[in-house]
Order: structure tokens, then sequence, then C-alpha cells
């Protein structure tokens, strides 16, 4: 059994079908691809499982538990980290406070069980508490050599920069699988290149992770298994090789040729 | 002369209270919600009947209009919450007016338009303070504005508020960051009606007496002005705020021009301060405060260590 996979997941906006019965797996400690044209279904199917939508049909699982259509909040809570397509900072928010809401939930104060009934409670030692989610946020503000930018507002960084802040904050979680949406779109060659191995790094440390990309040669250089999707339908999956020789693959980005 | 400023303080701080409950809602949260009034007016209705038929403890009618506002809050927050912008501010007018109309028309309890008059003034111990002892109302109720305002700052600047300011920003990343928004939405705002529920008791006592007309849409508007004109999202500048516009639409009154010139150009006034506001400084008067973790933590942790 998968580490992480959706069973003829399915979903309609209206008449159009966004994702239709895809199964898609995710095996622990690698680096899976989600590739497809434009309008696929490739964000869709990572808002399905991140719990941004909600499925209409089939099922998501993840550590052999159902996570089918919780909130994307509690999806978070069980380690499952995201960022977004366009991105989604805090804009008037500091870098290190973007990084810190990240760790919203890892508190080190426990009083209660009961989430909300703790925060409040640990509002008598937020000291400690604040000290403890500062340095571990600033843990992996260094891990991306970001130190310089700590006070910094995003708006006013480089777009490049802006991207790692994301994937620093969906860190700060602690996941245990990490879901990148377009990590390389707007990025130059030589930051491309970074974020390679920044990805390589994370992958490391013991994270899965999942990715949709266009940059083909980033993709195919990364990833371990692809998965390819056409108008919300899983059309190939397999290695960066067998995807390349795939016909299908080849048909639904060139067009068919004519006979 | 002096019994003025005493009264301006009064109303300062008053209005200081219920700007720093709306600063929690609109400033750190964003939601736009202008019902302050509403829970103003629950406020100071419990207080009254609550003195006027049992001739109980102040502070337990404190403690009760705090609890009723607080509960009217989670009924108009559960529902109307998964509004957003301009709709949320049109679902939460409904409900001030509902509560306005509720107040003039359930004369059973509430005596309708005529209020309710002779609400027994404060008593501490044996000492009872009537609406004439003003620089005791105004030191009365500024302890409670310092006792707000200490631990709104407190809350922001803790996991919560942290958690408040990301919804703000952006409520899906929030979410993807593990924050329960619906939850910390709510919460936010049922903890700006119960603070606005204790502005409420405090006016009640100071007035003794209690009509429903002020309680209206304008009030909650003037509310929303007070933070705005402040500063979104700082404490101290909603308390800027509140003293600015109750000077302000009071000043021909203190100094004694009422006769002369007519109430409604404080009206006039204010909203040409808004007008001039919003064209040179649109974000308030002070600016959003950044906090300083590094400050925070060397002050707090790594002094000592190092120092001693």
């Amino acid at each position: 059994m998968s580490f992480l996979y959706t069973d003829r997941i399915r979903k309609e906006f209206g008449g159009v079908i966004a994702v239709s019965d895809v199964d898609f797996n995710v095996e622990k400690n690698t680096i899976t691809g989600l590739i497809g044209p434009n309008g696929a279904g490739k964000t869709t199917l990572f808002n399905l499982i991140t719990g941004l939508e909600n499925a209409d049909e089939g099922f998501v699982f993840f550590k052999g538990k159902d996570i089918t259509n919780l909130k994307a909040y509690q999806i978070t809570r069980l380690g499952i980290s995201r960022t977004f397509q366009n991105l989604r900072l805090f804009k008037e928010m500091t870098v290190i406070e973007n990084l810190m809401v990240g760790r919203h939930f890892k508190s080190s104060c426990q009083f209660s069980k009961n989430r909300f009934l703790n925060s409040v409670l640990c509002l008598f030692n937020i000291d400690k508490e604040e000290k403890d989610i500062y340095e571990s946020s600033m843990k992996w503000l260094s891990f991306f050599g970001l130190e310089n930018y700590k006070h910094e507002l995003p708006k006013n960084m480089p777009y490049g920069k802006q991207k790692l802040v994301e994937i620093a904050r969906a860190l700060c979680a602690e996941p245990e699988v990490l879901f990148l949406d377009e990590p390389a779109a707007g990025l130059n060659p030589t930051e491309t290149m970074e974020l390679l191995s920044i990805i390589q790094k994370i992958k490391e440390l013991g994270i899965t992770i999942v990715l949709i990309e266009h940059d083909m040669k980033f993709v195919m250089n990364l990833c371990e298994k692809i998965f390819v999707l056409n108008y919300g339908r899983l059309i190939a999956s397999g290695t960066p090789e067998e995807i390349q020789n795939n016909p299908l693959v080849i048909e639904a980005y060139l067009g068919k040729e004519h006979e | 002369m002096s019994n003025f400023v005493f009264l301006l303080i009064i109303y300062i701080g008053i209005y200081s209270i219920l700007a720093l409950s709306q600063n929690l809602i609109t400033g750190f949260t964003g939601l736009l919600s202008i019902c302050q009034a509403g829970f103003f007016a629950i406020g100071v209705y419990t207080t009254a009947i609550y003195l006027v038929n049992t001739n109980g403890s102040f502070f337990l009618a404190l403690l009760l209009s705090a609890i009723f506002s607080l509960m009217a809050g989670l009924l108009i927050g559960l529902p109307s919450l998964k509004l957003r912008g301009d709709y949320l501010a049109i679902a939460t007018l409904g409900f001030g007016e509902i509560v306005k109309n509720v107040i003039i028309n359930w004369d059973k309890l509430t005596r309708g338009p005529l209020g309710i008059n002779n609400i027994p003034p404060l008593k501490i111990a044996s000492f009872v303070f009537t609406n004439s002892n003003k620089l005791f109302y105004a030191i009365f109720i500024w302890i409670f504005v310092l006792i707000f305002y200490l631990f709104l700052e407190r809350l922001i600047k803790s996991r919560f508020g942290r958690a408040l300011e990301a919804i703000r920003e952006d409520e899906i990343a929030a979410s993807s960051m593990g924050i329960n928004t619906t939850l910390y939405k709510v919460s936010a705002f049922s903890l700006s009606a119960f603070i606005a529920g204790i502005a409420g008791s405090l006016w009640a006592i100071y007035h003794q007496s209690v009509s429903p007309q002020s309680f209206d849409f304008l009030m909650s508007v003037m509310i929303l002005c007070m933070v705005v004109l402040g500063g979104m999202g700082n404490n101290f500048s909603s308390i800027i705020g509140a003293a600015l516009i109750v000077t302000t639409s009071e000043l021909p009154r203190l100094l004694g021009f009422s006769s002369i010139i007519p109430p409604q150009t404080n009206q006039i006034i204010f909203g040409l301060l808004l007008i001039l506001m919003m064209i040179y400084r649109p974000e308030g008067i002070l600016k959003r405060k950044r906090i300083n973790f590094e400050y925070l933590i060397e002050k707090k942790f790594e002094k000592p260590e190092g120092g001693i």
C-alpha cells in the first residue's frame, strides 16, 4: 500500500470534469512529478488532496488513514504541507512572521489537549513559546539562506526569494509530504538550478515531495516517478524515460500527427 | 469647564474600549463588521435592566453584560462569518439594526423608546459614586481601557494574534498552515463582542439612564472610523482615533460654541477629516506596528543568561 494515494477521485465544476477518477500514488521519501497541459486538472488534484476542495467521489488515503474531504488545516496537521501556484504569502507580515505562522500548530506549550483552550492558556507562557517558534522558524530560514531577509516584507523581495519563503513556510509545519505547485515558474535559469538542489536537500531530510511543473528539464532531472494528466484523466505514469517515450503523452503535449 | 473635560475623558475612554474591540476584528482579523453599537447596546441594557430590577452588584451586571454580548457575538458570528468583505458588513449591519429594534419594541423589558432611568449609581463598599463624581468615573473607566489595551497587546503578540493576522492576509494560505480559520474568526468576533459589552455596561452605570436612540448604525460607523482613522492593526492608534473623533464631535460644545454652531457642524468637520485622512495618510495616523522578535527574545531570555 502506498504512503499517500487517491482512489478514483473525481471533481466536477458545473459541467466540467476537472479531475476524473484519478488514481494517484506517492511512495515515501520520493520525488513525484505531476505534469500535463494547462487546465489538465493538476492544481485541482492538489487541492483535493490538501483539503482546499471537496471531492465529489473517491478517496484520499494517507498512511493508511482516510483523509478524504478533511479540512485543509486538519490535513496540514496530519503532515501534508503545500505551496501555491500564485504565491500566497502574508504580504503585510515580515518573512520571519510568515514562517512563524507556518509553525502555528507546532506548539511546545502543552497545557490542554484542546488546541483552542491550549492556545488561550498559553497566553501566560507566550514568551517561552514565542522563543521556541522563533528559533525553529529561524532554523528553516537559514536552511534556505534567507536570514538577511527576515525583517523584510515579502512584497519587497525578488520573486525567486518569495518562492523560497513560501517553501520555507510550508516546511515550518515539519510536514512528511510537501506539495509544490509550480515551484520553478517565473524563476530564471540560475534560480531554477538553486531550487533543484534545494528540493534534493529537502528530500534528503526524509520529506516526500510531490510537485507540479511545466519545466520538463526540471521535472525529468528531479522526479523518480511522473504522472501525466490530460483533461482531468490520468493518461500515463512511470519513470521519466517511460514518460518521455509514451506516445499518449507526446500527443497530449504536441497534438496528433495528421495521417 | 473642568467638568466638561472629565466628561470628554470619560467618553474617550468608553469609545476607546469600543475602538479596541473593533480593531481586533477589523484591524487584525480583517473582517469588516459594523455592529459594534449592537453589542454595546446589549451591554448597556443588560446592566440597566439588571440593576434596576434587582438592585444587585454592578460587577455582576458587568459580567452579565459581557456574557450576553459574547453570546450575541457567537449567535451572529457562527452563521455570518462564512461571508467575507462587503457581505459580512451587510449581515452585521442588519444585526445591529435588529438589536436596536428589539430594544425599542420589547416594551415590557426595556420600556421601549422611553428608555430606562434611575439606574442605581455605582457602589464600592459603602461609597456611592453618582455621575457628578466625574473624576472617579474617568479613572474607573480608564482602568478598563488600560486592562483591555494590555490584554490585546499581549494577545496579538502571541500565536493567537499571528493566526488572526494570517487570516486577514490570506485565509486560504492560513488554513493550509494548520490554522482553524473558522474557530479563530468566531473567537475574535465573540471576544470583540465581549469587550464591547463591557463598554456598554460602563456607559450605563455612568449615565444612570439609557435610551435606545443612540445605538444606531451611525454609532457603529463612527467606531469603525476611529479604527480606520487611527490606523488599522495597532491598538494604541485605536485609542488615538477614538480621542480624535470624540473630541472633534464634542469640540463646539467644549468651547461653548454650541449655541452659535449647529450640532450638524460636527459631522461636516468629521467628514472633512476623513476625506483629508484618506487622501494624505490612508494607512491611518499610526502605522501597523511590527513586532521585533529579536528584541522580544533578547530582552526576555538572552540577557539574563549572558549578563549575570
